[in-house]
């Protein structure tokens, strides 16, 4: 799988590294999530799933690798 | 897509070669008003908002009182509308009904910059989730604790006041809360009603009685304000921990109107809203008892274990999740957005000159049959795997609105309504107590409410041990 995010939607809530910490990060200075790994082991499926679908501001994505 | 500056001039009447020209506007259901289509918007916006999308398509165009109204549906036209910078479509001048409710000096919304500091610093943040859960499970307990074993109530009433103090209780401090009655929910009420869409003309027009009920109703909010604080007063300062926000605006010397103010406009957002879907999803439960029974089942499964509601509402509850989701996609508590274009910006392939107002619709946006097959069917399993069009459509799933303003508060408004029902169906079974399809909006004003009479019947669960010692 591959993961984005848009900076321009991040509000910067921080979800998403509650969920998946070893995928997501945040610069704190540009306010901003950081993608730590765009493409995370299977074993990590789950927690970006829920990473992405409960992001509040609906800024990241999840494609799979073709 | 960014907006065009300094382009050249063509010499037209605008000097920038926008125009308004190649851009349809819908009919008239009242030709003979002097303010454009603000009699269709008053009638019924949702008629008017669906009408501009059927005879204009993506992009159309409305007249409210001296302006040109460019609302844009669709993901193309959507997605240029909510990536727009501030500086390109600002929102505070769009919404002249506003400024009496929240009275002069209290900004309408804060710039994405000031939302990300609230973020950081305030009730919002992803950690203080926990606690405001923990308070809003509370809450509810209380306002069910004078329930019997079977009775009726008005969902209006009931949500109005439940999320008055849930929401002053989370972003002002507890506290407040704890001064507040029904009265506050009362006369917030009537601000609420207060937005009629005449204040296009003048916010301020004589003669109209909602205004005049509006203006009432705020000034008797600032004497509650200020019995408050006059206790506050009396009773002194208190320890650090114990102050909300209410002590720390009086410690700069702020008046009861100017703290009305703001209190009216950080709870703004978070109530109608909120209780307006509360309100719907609860009847789409009761219009659809087979996924009524998906649901209670699923939150039975989840609390077998005596689990809390503080610990679950914060978690994955698919079954709840996806029939709340489908209750915002069909009632959008806000069915149009509006902004005022400051320099000139492309839409859909039209130019758009500054001064223009700008809107998108959630109500019309959420029921694109291209992107939400059967559109207008109450069908939760569009939210499970693999369909989540939620996800596949986000720039036309907007009820919470989209892209840089996209409402800050979502995750507390899903965390509340799943507490709300956690407790609700846990303990209750409800039952229409008028026709099922008797239940609607009242829509004449620009802050849509349920219409009464909305009522419902409830009756203790028995079944479930839950904490009565009473008989049924």
């Amino acid at each position: 799988m591959r993961v984005s995010a848009d900076l321009d939607l991040c509000q910067g809530h921080q979800n998403c590294q509650a969920e998946a910490p070893a995928v997501f990060g945040f610069d704190e200075a540009a306010d901003r999530v950081v993608v730590l790994d765009e493409h995370p082991d299977e074993s990590l499926r789950d927690a970006v799933v829920k990473a992405v679908a409960y992001c509040p501001a609906m800024a990241l994505t999840m494609e799979e690798d073709q | 897509m960014t907006p065009i500056e300094g382009s050249a001039s063509t010499g037209s009447t605008t000097g920038d070669g926008s125009t308004l020209e190649g851009i349809r506007e819908v009919s008239r259901r009242f030709p003979d008003s002097p303010h454009g289509h603000l009699e269709d918007l008053r009638d019924d916006p949702i008629d008017l908002l669906h009408r501009v999308r059927d005879e204009c398509g993506d992009v159309g165009r409305f007249r409210l009182a001296d302006r040109d109204v460019v609302l844009v549906s669709g993901a193309e036209a959507n997605e240029q509308f909510f990536r727009a910078p501030d500086s390109t479509l600002d929102q505070a001048a769009a919404y002249p009904f506003m400024t009496p409710i929240f009275g002069h000096g209290v900004v309408f919304d804060a710039s994405p910059e000031e939302r990300r500091q609230m973020l950081k610093n305030q009730a919002l943040r992803g950690d203080m989730m926990r606690g405001h859960a923990s308070t809003i499970d509370a809450e509810i307990r209380r306002m069910v604790a004078g329930w019997g074993d079977q009775g009726q109530v008005d969902l209006l009433d009931f949500f109005a006041e439940l999320t008055i103090y849930t929401t002053s209780a989370c972003l002002i401090g507890k506290p407040f809360r704890e001064q507040l009655d029904a009265r506050f929910a009362d006369h917030y009420h009537e601000l609420e009603r207060g937005t009629d869409a005449l204040a296009y003309v003048d916010p301020y027009l004589p003669g109209v009685e909602s205004f005049e009920r509006r203006d009432a109703a705020r000034e008797a909010l600032v004497a509650l304000v200020q019995e408050i604080i006059e206790k506050r007063v009396m009773r002194g300062p208190v320890a650090k921990e114990e102050r909300d926000l209410l002590d720390v605006l009086l410690s700069i010397d702020m008046g009861a109107d100017h703290i009305t103010g703001i209190f009216i406009s950080m709870m703004f957002a978070g109530h109608h809203t909120s209780s307006g879907t509360a309100s719907w999803a609860l009847i789409e439960l009761l219009r659809h008892p087979e996924v009524m029974v998906e649901v209670v089942a699923e939150l039975d499964e989840l609390y077998a274990d005596g689990s809390e509601v503080s610990f679950q509402a914060l978690r994955s509850i698919p079954r709840l999740e996806a029939a709340l989701k489908e209750t915002l996609r069909l009632h959008p508590p806000l069915i149009l957005l509006l902004r005022v274009a400051q320099e000139q910006l492309e839409l859909g392939g039209h130019t758009i000159p500054p001064g223009t107002m700008v809107g998108a619709t959630p109500r019309v946006s959420n029921r694109i049959a291209g992107d939400f097959p059967d559109p207008e069917r109450f069908d939760p399993e569009r939210y499970l795997d693999p369909r989540q069009e939620d996800l596949a459509n986000r720039w036309t799933w907007i009820p919470f609105g989209a892209g840089r303003h996209r409402c800050v508060g979502n995750a507390f408004a899903m965390m509340q309504l799943k507490a709300i029902f956690s407790v609700l169906l846990r303990d209750f079974e409800f039952e229409p107590a008028q026709p099922l399809g008797s239940y609607r909006d009242d829509t004449s004003k620009m802050v849509i409410q349920l219409a009464r009479p909305a009522t419902v019947r409830y009756r203790r669960r028995v079944s479930t041990g839950s904490a009565t010692g009473e008989e049924s």
